[in-house]
């Protein structure tokens, strides 16, 4: 898909407008599809068992959901500007621990406190992947890969055997993610909120599009004047804070945190933002869809439940899906290019 | 073993004109001729052989049951399926690509070895038919990336998904376990007249099967070809698709025989079997001094690098650090491995960015 936009480079401002209306509208479609595979899902499912589409199941599925979409928005943003953070799951572990710990170490702690320090173990983590990869110029595949390990390892090292059980957290810490406004988790709302403000920081922020002009041609985005570095610093730092804020949010949801959590999440949350359009290679892609992806991976998990088919199949579906996304992303980009191609050529002569 | 074989490391330079010479910012002459001169004293390979002598040090230091026959027994048992992953993989980063499925071609091979056990099929054609499907699973990676154009990073993290989805769906929540002994017996009883457990000498006898294609054969150089520029190997008259394709079928391949020896060696055949372990793998690799990018490595580094790791690991485990926190090393001597040498190594690195992506060739 970065090649699409290296076409626009090469033709005249009238058509770059129109070309640019062509190509929205393709990704605005490729954004309605993946909404539109949901609602296929979610009515063949409750067609066959009416139970899945009740106010308990909805709850489910929005409160699974709303920590991988979360995850999602920092992972995009990562993403779009050709780098990956493969470090969230263990971020978001490490944070997930030592924040909730504060109720028992300290008493009467407010949850803001915690929050507060969930999200500062994060943008910790983040720094430091921000910081090789920017400074020290090594990829960002080999870092965080290796930073998963690591912050793992530190985990499991501080957390030894011990474990937080749900009964040292204060209710009001639990009630984050179990108290609803019917169906939808209020924390649902306030994470769609969030999303909402980072596809509009993404989309309307000139550093925000210098994510996407360094995912689409990394060189050119350095010759013309954006601070790579910088930027790419930043993705990382945002991404960790996130990964830090949703280790919390996942403290709250699942009351019982060992040095296991969150283990896998970063390979759920890469799928989740393919799945929902994001190209792997940068340049492409928004924070919108990949939380739908998010919560599309969300439902199928859950409606596999409710069919009764065995939680094994899981797995399998997530992994095809994600094989048909990327395939289909592929040809989108390949006939996009030769539609953009032709119209600059028709132009031309 | 022959080191020479080994050690020829570098790939074919790029091709004249690289991005280089049109860059002022770049170093003089003879700024560079001292880092030519540097990087050729310190090699990749010389730092893995201190790394190896100060764990060796670390490891008689902490126990001295750490050069005992049964220990290095011991050694090969932990992470022999790990090491032999590690050969197929440094075959196709060098060639510009990744394959995060092997792990998981592991897993698969384990489950449909238990299914079909308690389904009463011969052990021999079990292994054989097994195999069989390793390669094709492989072949599945080879024709996603290489006919539809897809890159791989993404394909296998998809057939990663896919074959650990298809391994539960084979086993779901069974455990096999009542395997003939004589088969289990390779988790217990080091190879005939050695110390070394089977899937050390497995690793090897594959070292140095694929360190002899890699570096002296037109196949395993055209994989540097490949690596360095993937449409100037094309035009060279490399059928990169084909070359491709063999590697994620071999790759496969070893991912099976590695399930094998791992459900022989547990004794187990259960499906999450060797989930995680791609990315031990992966660590390894590059920690032998492989480049993400491609185009660049040595065999001879990632066998220093695999005996790093198992024995670094080993260690370890003899001071009672916590088993499951023994990633944190991986993880430090990934990260060192590729800020070490950042001195000598930054140029080339900028140079190696420039008109290349970050990540193996995007479509």
């Amino acid at each position: 898909m970065s090649a699409a936009s290296e076409v626009m480079e090469d033709i005249g401002p009238d058509e770059a407008s129109s070309s640019r209306r062509l190509a929205d509208l393709v990704f605005k479609l490729r954004e309605f599809g993946i909404i539109a595979v949901l609602l296929i899902f979610v009515g063949v499912t409750a067609a066959i068992q009416p139970r899945f589409v009740d106010s308990q199941n909805i709850k489910f599925i929005f409160t699974n959901a709303t920590i991988y979409a979360l995850l999602a928005l920092g992972e995009t943003m990562v993403v779009v500007a050709r780098n990956i953070d493969l470090s969230v799951g263990s971020v978001l572990g490490l944070s997930a621990y030592l924040s909730s710990d504060l109720f028992t170490r300290t008493h009467g702690i407010p949850i803001v406190g915690v929050f507060a320090a969930g999200l500062g173990i994060g943008l910790a983590c983040g720094v430091i992947n921000g910081a090789i990869v920017a400074v020290g110029r090594v990829p960002s595949l080999v870092v965080t890969l290796a930073t998963l390990y690591v912050i793992r390892g530190f985990d499991i090292i501080v957390v030894g055997g011990g474990m937080v059980v749900a009964n040292s957290l204060p209710n009001s810490f639990l009630a984050i993610t179990s108290s609803s406004f019917g169906p939808v988790p209020y924390l649902a709302i306030v994470v769609a909120a969030v999303i909402g403000l980072g596809a509009y920081y993404l989309r309307s922020f000139r550093s925000g599009r210098e994510l996407y002009a360094m995912g689409s041609n990394p060189e050119a985005a350095r010759l013309a004047g954006i601070p790579t570095g910088k930027r790419v610093f930043t993705a990382f730092v945002v991404s960790g804070g996130i990964a830090g804020i949703a280790g919390v949010l996942w403290a709250s949801n699942y009351g019982t945190i060992d040095s296991t959590a969150g283990t896998g999440y970063e390979l759920q949350v890469v799928a989740a933002v393919v799945v929902g359009g994001v190209a792997i290679f940068g340049g492409s892609g928004t924070v919108v869809g990949a939380a739908f992806g998010a919560l599309l991976l969300a439902t199928i998990n859950q409606a596999l439940y409710v069919l009764g088919i065995s939680s094994f199949w899981d797995e399998a579906i997530a992994g095809l899906l994600l094989i048909a996304a990327i395939s289909l992303d592929h040809g989108i980009a390949v006939s996009l290019t030769s539609a953009l191609r032709k119209r600059s050529l028709e132009h031309a002569t | 073993m022959q080191p020479d074989a080994f050690t020829v490391s570098r790939g074919p330079e790029p091709p004249t004109g690289s991005p280089q010479a049109e860059n002022g910012s770049l170093p003089t002459e003879q700024v560079r001729s001292v880092i030519e001169l540097v990087r050729l004293l310190v090699r990749w390979e010389t730092a893995l052989v201190i790394a190896l002598a100060a764990t060796i040090a670390f490891g008689v230091g902490v126990s001295s049951q750490f050069l005992t026959g049964s220990n290095i027994f011991n050694i090969g048992l932990a992470n022999g399926e790990v090491a032999i992953m590690t050969l197929p993989m440094t075959l196709i980063i060098i060639a510009g690509e990744i394959d995060l499925s092997i792990a998981s071609t592991l897993g698969l091979s384990s489950s449909l070895l238990g299914y079909l056990w308690l389904h009463g099929w011969p052990m021999p054609a079990i292994i054989v038919f097994v195999l069989f499907i390793g390669v094709v699973l492989g072949a599945v990676n080879g024709l996603l990336v290489t006919r539809l154009g897809l890159p791989s990073l993404a394909v296998t993290i998809g057939t990663m998904t896919l074959y650990a989805g298809m391994a539960e769906i084979v086993l779901g929540s069974t455990i096999v376990s009542n395997f003939p002994a004589r088969y289990t017996n390779i988790g217990v009883n080091p190879f005939p007249h050695t110390v070394l457990s089977y899937s050390a000498v497995a690793f090897l006898v594959l070292a140095v099967i694929f360190g002899a294609v890699m570096h002296a054969t037109p196949f395993g150089r055209s994989l540097f070809a490949i690596g360095w520029n993937k449409e100037a190997a094309q035009y060279a008259g490399i059928r990169v698709k084909r070359v491709k394709t063999i590697l994620y079928m071999v790759s496969g391949l070893i991912g099976a025989l590695a399930g094998v020896l791992y459900t022989f060696r547990l004794s187990t055949a259960e499906f999450d079997n060797g989930s995680g372990l791609v990315l031990s793998v992966i660590a390894v690799v590059l920690m032998g001094g492989v480049s993400i990018f491609g185009g660049k490595g040595t065999l001879f580094g990632v066998f220093l690098a695999v005996i790093v790791f198992c024995s670094l690991q080993n260690a370890l485990l003899l001071t009672n650090f916590p088993e499951d926190a023994t990633g944190i090393v991986t993880g430090g001597l990934l990260l060192g491995s590729v800020l070490l040498p950042n001195g000598g190594d930054l140029i080339r690195r900028v140079r190696a960015h420039k008109g290349r992506g970050r990540f193996p060739s995007a479509p």
